[in-house]
């Protein structure tokens, strides 16, 4: 059991590799319910693999995720799409299916996990699709759609269940400055009138800090900062300072390690010269 | 050289667990076979992996017969024997040629499009949003596809032969001039039901598995790049068309060889 009622995914001890590469280091963290949380920090850091290890398609080298009282690596496989069948996700890429109409799409979750009429899966498609703005390209083709538009699909058929849990992941990459308006009110909208619980990964400082109700900095296989928004735009840490303002000296460093630029260009010279 | 020992010793290590993982995948697939309410999928692929070969399989099969009877008739009349021509080429068809050939086809045409369409679904994360909406993407991709190719290929194989046999008759006796009723009679008379149409259906669906297998586990088991892709469909096709001959000699060895 979880140990808090208030947590709707309390994370204990996580360790995750990737090969050799070290992407969760013993992490601990938790997903109050209700409420809009955000998983934030430079990329590389594995932000959509923790999504990934909540909804159980990865499972972690070590500890615990509870999800809702139920430890996700425990499950079998039965359980598990039991559990996710209350969970939506909202994919970087959307990921549609594209031999389906964006109609056929969002009422795919209804058809496959409900035994309501046709007449009543209209009706709540087409308010889903009302919510993200498109109504009128229900007939369209996934391949018809924007990459904006996909995505905004792709939360309509994400929430097409009402479920208790919708992670979504880089909402807001790629978006125009409407669109992305847009997104980052209905995220907010869409928590406050539904009561779900939301995770949102994203480096989209700005945008995040604007609906989060609680951050968490992720670098280097490590949580190195947490707290409410204003406490984390704030902060002194060095490392979530140098992201949270985007510094490009300090602690994360730009460049993927490698050894000095000098030493790379001169090398191949001093060989040819060795040679001659 | 303990280094090459090394190598070696890996990439045994790397099959025993591909094959090890493709045998799980198996069987999770077979247990999740479509139940009534996915029947329209399993239909619909029936139609894209069975009814779409059906243009190759005939054209093949109708050449291949064609081609038979003419290098039959060719030898035999140096025997005076060319009345055989009919049991030659049905028992050539149906034994050998029928099954084998409809099932390197089959893995040309429809194994390497599953491959690649799976594997297309994967790069796109279609089979990762399926599984976060609550749906196995074994049962609902998988399972139909597996099964529409079991249940394709024997049927296509049936096709092969049967369009062979009229093939060679088009050419045996409307061209060449053999006596129709020596074609038939000779035909039906050496044709055994259980020996040699049965055995021939037994193996195409051996080869319907092996085939279909690799090539839903290709797909799904893909690195999810473009080159990723190339490389599982390729692999789908050079891995079938090695098992189809590799398991027919085999199935021949056992059916026929008094083994």
């Amino acid at each position: 059991m979880a140990i808090n009622d208030e947590n709707y995914i309390e994370v204990k001890g996580l360790t995750f590799y990737r090969g050799d590469r070290v992407i969760y280091n013993n992490i601990d963290l938790v997903i109050p319910k209700g409420k809009i949380t955000a998983i934030m920090g430079p990329s590389g850091t594995g932000k959509t693999t923790l999504l990934r290890l909540i909804g159980g398609q990865l499972k972690p080298d070590a500890g615990e995720i509870w999800v809702d009282g139920l430890n996700v690596p425990d499950l079998g496989r039965k359980q598990m799409f039991e559990l996710r069948a209350r969970m939506g996700m909202l994919f970087q890429s959307g990921a549609l299916f594209t031999d389906l109409t964006v109609f056929e799409n969002v009422a795919f979750p209804l058809r496959v996990h409900t035994q309501l009429s046709e007449d009543m899966i209209r009706d709540l498609v087409l308010l889903k699709l009302q919510a993200v703005g498109l109504r009128g390209a229900r007939d369209l083709m996934p391949s018809e759609l924007s990459g904006g538009m996909a995505r905004r699909a792709a939360l309509a058929r994400a929430i097409a269940l009402d479920p208790e849990l919708l992670m979504y992941d880089e909402p807001f990459a790629g978006q125009d400055p409407i669109a992305m308006g847009v997104l980052v009110q209905l995220i907010r909208l869409l928590n406050d009138a539904l009561g779900h619980t939301s995770i949102v990964v994203s480096h989209d400082v700005a945008e995040t800090a604007s609906i989060a109700d609680y951050i968490y900095i992720i670098s280097d296989g490590e949580v190195v900062g947490s707290g409410a928004p204003e406490e984390v735009l704030h902060t002194d840490l060095p490392r979530v300072k140098q992201f949270m303002q985007g510094l490009p000296d300090g602690p994360v460093p730009f460049h993927y390690p490698a050894r000095k630029l000098a030493d790379d260009l001169i090398e191949p010279n001093l060989t040819k010269l060795r040679g001659a | 050289m303990i280094e090459r020992v090394r190598r070696v010793g890996s990439q045994g290590v790397q099959f025993l667990e591909s094959f090890g993982a493709s045998g799980l995948f198996l069987f999770h697939s077979l247990w999740a076979w479509p139940r009534a309410s996915s029947f329209p999928l399993l239909v619909r692929q029936i139609y894209s992996v069975g009814v779409l070969s059906l243009i190759i399989i005939v054209v093949s099969g109708l050449f291949i017969g064609m081609v038979l009877a003419l290098q039959g008739y060719n030898i035999l009349t140096r025997y005076g024997s060319e009345q055989a021509l009919g049991q030659l080429v049905s028992l050539t068809l149906l034994r050998e040629l029928g099954p084998v050939v409809a099932s390197l086809l089959f893995a040309g045409r429809a194994g390497s499009a599953l491959t690649a369409e799976i594997g297309l679904m994967k790069a796109t994360e279609q089979l990762a949003s399926m599984e976060m909406i609550g749906v196995d993407p074994l049962r609902r991709i998988v399972s139909p596809r597996l099964w529409a190719g079991f249940i394709c290929l024997p049927l296509l194989a049936l096709i092969f032969s049967t369009v062979g046999i009229w093939g060679a008759q088009l050419v045996g006796v409307d061209w060449l001039g053999v006596y129709d009723g020596s074609f038939w009679a000779n035909m039906q008379d050496s044709v055994e039901f259980r020996e040699d149409v049965l055995n021939g259906i037994i193996k195409s669906m051996v080869f319907a598995v092996a085939v279909t297998w690799i090539a839903v586990f290709q797909g799904y088991d893909t690195v999810p790049t473009s080159e990723g892709i190339s490389r599982a469909t390729t692999r789908t096709v050079v891995y079938a068309s090695l098992a189809v001959l590799g398991l027919d000699f085999i199935l021949t060895a056992v059916m026929f060889g008094d083994l």
